[in-house]
């Protein structure tokens, strides 16, 4: 029952309008009877010895949307043949080389870190890299993303160099920020990377502005934009008010928007269980007007194909859609983080569905590329990885001259001084020693 | 409130024009319909400014300084938003990012405190925190402060509460010349920009010139040149200090006001050079005295111009309380003519 409703939106994402009809409500609560919710008056007493013994791993593969699922089964219907793969062996090899680019990449990051080269907040992205290479791999340089502080991988998928990323987390001025963001706050305006937020749901109405904009370019400025763009944030996000009230406004004006849900189940220490009243977030969608998808969030072949109808339904003008990927991080939330509470046996399901070893699997088993060529791309970003190492090691620390500038896009904004002239005249100002 | 101004004294070089009290020309109009002037002028000159918030589009504003401007613009261009402070706020940052030129309107501007989060974090430091990457050239403005008995949550000084925020510029206007002129100079500017207009400035009546004109926004404005001593004021209480100043003349004192209008930066050029010709300052504004905008300059002025005051600066703020509803006590709230002159004849003794 969980499949055929679900899967219906997947084939055929089309044929559902966005409109706030009744209608909508056939890819919400048909799905499961009201007894297996949660949050129904009628386990409300039953509510914590349900929590024990239904453990969160069988609870949601009830409802996960098994695309390929569908498609292996087409497959076998048919014979077997190349026009039935869901990629070709250019996007598997480009697919891969990204996933194993954010994990290179991020195992990285954790060395270094343990080496004192970056300090402070660093969040890795271990596991939930088919998310963000299934959909950002489908934009356009023109397209815009925005994310949290789990960004570093969103940055590399958008086409940030490496070493940029890596100079950043150094705090180095050839870092993409010019060291003065770091790991939480990854920009890149070549790339229409916009972030990069600490506070989580605070990217969302940016990243609704810059859908906005991309509608105001079409409909005021009559150019030709068909810019999308990319909010991916995780499920505690899914509980605060910037969310809902974007969900509103992106659907209300029909922006070309993708709402990404990297749903990790765990929010610091807090299960996402605990901390949500109706746990099955896809379903919020609806609910604001907007077709909303549950995905399998550790296969890439499946994210992508929701990514192709996501993008390309705001592509044409049709609208938000929120997307929930059901993911997982290996690590803790950041570096800081015991993860202790999470329980082994949860990663340990959970590693076996490693999207890195589930694409080389599909790659090798449909004969799309051979071993040797999937063991050239890792040896390639390795060395990618250790170059950005070296470039970042041997990049100069900001000088003093840089702490005053980038305050104020004009920085007569620091204002008239005593001596009549405008205080950014003052040399102090370009050597950094000011009061401000 | 609906007074006639006098305008009393000389703009800053950087004008487009000396003096426009003596210009004969021009046209009388009230502060209202200049700020839309100025807005309506800004969104003619580039395709990019628009404007979002609560009701400014089919309603014309809840003070009606957006009517008129939906139905020439558009539904997309004057933006209709829902209640929803942090997440418009949040979106006009991101539409800056991507290129437009935003105007955010706070229905009051009290309600932009649901906005905190997206004005500290976004607009003011994201240019920083992108390396510079990313210009947020967003307007911020609304009506603010004290009126006349509308409680204490439409009642906010918010000055005080915006005024650390590092990367962000605030400005007060207090006539129907200087509103135009700082719309139109904060929807150019490359910063963004907080401008706080006051609910029972509407309806004042000037004459201001038929020429473009843009000011500056960095600068001071001198109301009044005078000798005796330096009154440092902005918005309403500007008009509270020219009453007081009409006593204070008439008392034979020589009173120089002047309209600082920056709140952040504060134009240490034009006060400094009043501070070294009277040698006594009064600070008179409606921010709360805690760590106000009088604090801060208070603060400011003994740091750069110390040797120069004969006397310790007299900072008048209104009281540290929530604005009470009922009339008399909302009297007491903020400061009054009476207590400006007094303050002066303290401190010329």
């Amino acid at each position: 029952m969980a499949c055929s409703a679900t899967t219906r939106i997947i084939h055929n994402p089309l044929a559902i309008s966005s409109s706030r009809s009744a209608e909508k409500s056939d890819f919400s609560c048909k799905i499961l009877s009201p007894s297996s919710f949660w949050g129904s008056a009628s386990l409300g007493k039953k509510l914590l010895s349900v929590n024990k013994a239904i453990s969160p791993i069988s609870r949601r593969s009830a409802t996960v949307v098994a695309v390929s699922d569908v498609v292996k089964e087409k497959k076998l219907k048919s014979s077997s043949s190349v026009s039935n793969l869901l990629i070709t062996k250019e996007e598997g090899l480009v697919l891969y080389e990204d996933m194993v680019l954010g994990r290179a990449f991020e195992d990285m990051c954790a060395q270094m870190y343990y080496r004192g080269k970056m300090f402070g907040f660093v969040h890795l992205y271990n596991g939930q890299e088919a998310v963000s290479t299934g959909f950002i791999k489908l934009l356009k340089k023109e397209d815009c993303v925005v994310s949290t502080y789990r960004d570093h991988v969103h940055a590399l998928s958008k086409g940030v160099p490496a070493r940029q990323v890596m100079s950043e987390l150094f705090g180095k001025t050839t870092g993409c920020c010019r060291g003065q963001g770091g790991s939480m706050h990854m920009f890149s305006k070549e790339h229409n990377v916009l972030g990069g937020f600490a506070f989580i749901g605070e990217g969302i109405p940016v990243a609704t502005g810059a859908a906005f904009t991309s509608k105001y370019k079409r409909e005021v400025l009559k150019e030709d934009c068909d810019e999308v763009t990319l909010a991916f944030f995780g499920d505690g996000t899914c509980n605060n008010g910037q969310f809902f009230e974007c969900l509103n406004m992106a659907a209300l004006w029909k922006l070309p928007i993708v709402f990404v849900v990297e749903n990790n189940l765990w929010a610091i220490g807090m299960s996402h269980l605990r901390a949500t009243s109706d746990p099955e977030i896809w379903k919020k969608g609806p609910a604001f007007g907007m077709p909303g998808v549950h995905v399998d969030g550790m296969d890439v072949l499946k994210v992508r194909e929701v990514a192709i109808e996501a993008v390309g339904r705001a592509r044409r003008g049709e609208g938000p859609t929120l997307v929930e990927c059901e993911t997982y991080r290996f690590r803790g939330h950041s570096l800081a983080d015991p993860d202790e509470l999470r329980d082994p046996a949860e990663k340990a399901h959970y590693a076996t569905r490693d999207p890195i070893t589930a694409l080389k699997k599909y790659i090798l088993e449909n004969k799309l590329a051979s071993e040797a060529e999937l063991k050239a791309i890792e040896k390639k970003i390795d060395e990618v990885v250790e170059d950005s190492v070296e470039f970042a090691d041997k990049s100069p620390v900001p000088a003093r001259s840089q702490l005053l500038e980038n305050v104020f896009a004009d920085p007569r904004g620091f204002g008239i001084g005593p001596d009549g002239k405008y205080r950014c005249e003052d040399p102090k100002f370009t050597e950094g020693t000011a009061q401000v | 409130m609906a007074a006639m101004l006098q305008s009393f004294g000389v703009a800053t070089a950087s004008v487009a024009f000396s003096d426009h009290s003596t210009k004969l020309s021009g046209f009388s109009v009230h502060s209202l319909p200049a700020l839309r002037e100025g807005l309506e002028e800004e969104m003619d000159r580039d395709p990019r400014v628009c404007v979002m918030g609560e009701d400014v589009g089919h309603y014309g504003g809840s003070y009606k300084v957006t009517r008129g401007l939906a139905q020439k613009y558009g539904d997309l261009r004057v933006l209709d938003t829902p209640i929803a402070e942090n997440s418009f706020t949040g979106m006009a940052v991101g539409a800056a990012m991507t290129g437009l030129r935003p105007i955010v309107e706070g229905m009051n501007m009290g309600f932009l405190l649901l906005a905190f989060n997206q004005i500290s974090d976004n607009c003011g430091m994201l240019h920083y925190t992108s390396g510079g990457q990313f210009t947020i050239p967003t307007v911020i403005r609304g009506p603010g402060g004290v009126g006349r008995q509308l409680g204490a949550e439409h009642s906010q000084r918010l000055e005080s509460y915006f005024q650390s925020i590092p990367g962000i510029q605030m400005v007060a206007c207090s006539t129907p010349y200087n509103a135009k002129g700082l719309m139109k100079a904060a929807i150019r500017s490359e910063n963004p920009v907080v401008l706080f207009e006051h609910v029972l400035l509407y309806n004042l009546k000037e004459r201001i010139p038929d020429e473009e004109y843009v000011l500056n926004l960095e600068e001071a404005e001198m109301v009044r040149p005078g000798e005796h001593v330096t009154i440092l004021t902005y918005s309403r209480m500007r008009y509270h200090v020219m009453q007081a100043a009409k006593t204070l003349v008439n008392k034979g004192y020589d009173p120089e006001v002047i309209d600082i209008r920056s709140l952040k930066p504060f134009d240490l050029y034009t006060i400094g050079n009043s501070v070294k010709k009277t040698h006594r300052v009064v600070i008179v504004e409606e921010c709360m005295r805690t760590g106000g905008i009088g604090a801060s300059l208070t603060a400011a002025i003994n740091e750069n111009f110390h040797d120069y005051l004969d006397a310790p600066i007299i900072c008048l703020s209104s009281q540290d309380v929530p604005t009470p509803y009922a009339g008399t006590l909302e009297e007491w709230t903020v400061v009054q003519p009476p207590q400006i002159v007094a303050a002066v004849e303290q401190l010329c003794q």
